[in-house]
């Protein structure tokens, strides 16, 4: 159905990336998902650094599956969705497990997307699937070459449906060979995960 | 047999952990810095921005110069340790010691605080003129700890860029300030300089939550975005020693994402104030 990319029983996790544009286009994404979902999803969504987040809130009602924001060291269960709190990063320890760092930002952005693509590399190696949605810096490509390298999977959002192109277009030169499609393409792909976890 | 192992095939992921693990056993062994219970994920990532500024190719090649280069170390404890501060970071943190930790502390001849993990001292700073506003500088005992020698340095020099000085002056406003940040520094040739009354009060100190022991009898321990570096085991040691430390219903303060939850010792703290991470010491009586 999507460039004939076959995502069942090759992952273990997803790592998503976003920025400006990025709530409009997880609420295609996340409230798509079947309550039989079985894998952890994580995700970046650049934030002012100043205030709480409500994203977990929000989304928690319109989602079936559980959407947390991350807490350190907290265990990583299937079938969850976590969001980045602001103003730290978020990265996979082994485990695996959350964990939260105060660490410089990385491309003037802190949670990072590349913080948490490189971090979730190191546990999940190949059984990654990473996708780079709309925004309006290049933080994310470098995670996504990483998961890619590792022999995981890899997704940009097309840019014509992105609503700011930035972040895609970046995420596009450094890799490539990923595989691009548009947001009701990306939440197909995400579907066929938990038909094959059904059958 | 295994000299036909060809290491090539084990994953890149497989021999990184490997050359990981002996990096930070070596470090140990020879310099007794003990970054075995640190939270690895955001260890590595450290390591990999400290494999691109050596030019190594790999970790292996960082130990090697770790053993055999003299001053190397020193270099390598920059990138390992992690120089991110701010004054009055989170404000609602600073407002609520301001109007519900410093009324009893208050109630002490002397007071005394420790700043563990105090990296490049803009916390201890931030709490020293805070107490200052609040008339209890001059019977107080900052105690500002680190590992690195470097970053206290800096931290007792008491010397940041003017650029970072609108956000500092921002986040003292919104801690519940007294006065202006402005009256406690001079600034020159693109720093600002902290006054060196402030540092009176304010002993800085090389001690490592991993190794070392309990120095003293303190009021309040503020230690925040520490805890999240280091794993569960860690965590509890660190816990222990602000339990040891703190005085009777003493104060303990950490970082806004940091929790007592999964900690051994969460049984030792109540919540004083929730919403800001603040705990009580509980009285075992």
């Amino acid at each position: 159905m999507n460039a004939g990319i076959c995502v069942a029983g090759r992952i273990d996790a997803v790592v998503m990336g976003a920025s400006a544009g990025g709530v409009e286009a997880l609420m295609t994404l996340l409230p798509a998902l079947s309550a039989t979902f079985n894998l952890p999803i994580f995700i970046v969504l650049h934030l002012p650094r100043d205030r709480p987040s409500i994203l977990a809130d929000i989304f928690a009602r319109k989602c079936r599956l559980p959407v947390f924001e991350a807490q350190d060291k907290e265990l990583v269960r299937p079938g969850t969705v976590y969001f980045a709190p602001p103003d730290y990063h978020l990265l996979i320890d082994k485990g695996p497990q959350l964990s939260l760092s105060a660490d410089e930002l990385v491309h003037h952005s802190r949670p990072s997307i590349d913080v948490l693509f490189e971090s979730a590399v190191d546990v999940y190696g190949s059984r990654l699937l990473g996708i780079i949605l709309t925004g309006a810096n290049e933080d994310g490509a470098e995670g996504l070459a990483a998961i890619h390298d590792a022999g995981g999977i890899t997704i940009i959002q097309q840019p014509e449906s992105a609503q700011v192109k930035t972040m895609v277009i970046s995420a596009l030169i450094r890799n490539p060979r990923s595989e691009v499609l548009d947001l009701h393409g990306i939440a197909a792909l995400l579907g066929t995960v938990a038909e094959a976890e059904n059958v | 047999m295994d000299a036909e192992i060809d290491p090539t095939s084990a994953t890149h992921g497989q021999r990184w952990e490997i050359e990981f693990r002996l990096l930070i056993e070596a470090i140990y062994q020879v310099y007794h810095y003990d970054f075995r219970g640190y939270a690895a994920a955001s260890l590595k990532r450290r390591l990999r921005t400290a494999l691109v500024n050596f030019e190594c190719r790999s970790l292996s090649q960082i130990q090697d110069r770790l053993i055999n280069e003299p001053g190397f170390f020193g270099l390598l404890l920059n990138f390992l340790t992690v120089p991110v501060s701010e004054m009055f970071r989170d404000p609602g943190y600073f407002r609520a010691l301001r109007e519900q930790v410093v009324p009893l502390l208050r109630t002490y001849p002397s007071i005394k605080i420790w700043v563990a993990g105090c990296s490049t001292g803009e916390e201890v700073y931030s709490l020293a003129i805070l107490l200052r506003e609040e008339g209890l500088l001059e019977r107080a005992l900052i105690y500002a700890t680190d590992i690195n020698p470097q970053t206290l340095a800096k931290a007792q020099a008491g010397v940041y860029d003017v650029d970072r000085i609108a956000a500092f002056t921002d986040s003292h406003q919104r801690s519940g300030a007294r006065s202006s940040l402005s009256d406690y520094y001079v600034a020159a040739y693109g720093r600002a300089v902290f006054d060196k009354s402030l540092r009176r009060r304010i002993v800085f100190s090389d001690h490592s939550l991993a190794t070392d022991s309990v120095f003293a009898e303190v009021q309040l321990i503020s230690c925040r975005n520490v805890l999240i570096y280091f794993n569960r085991d860690l965590q509890d040691r660190a816990l222990g020693l602000f339990r040891e430390a703190l005085c009777r219903k003493g104060f303990l303060g950490i970082g806004s994402k940091e929790s007592l939850r999964f900690s051994s010792e969460a049984g030792a703290f109540d919540d004083f104030v929730p919403q800001e991470r603040i705990f009580q010491k509980r009285d075992p009586a």
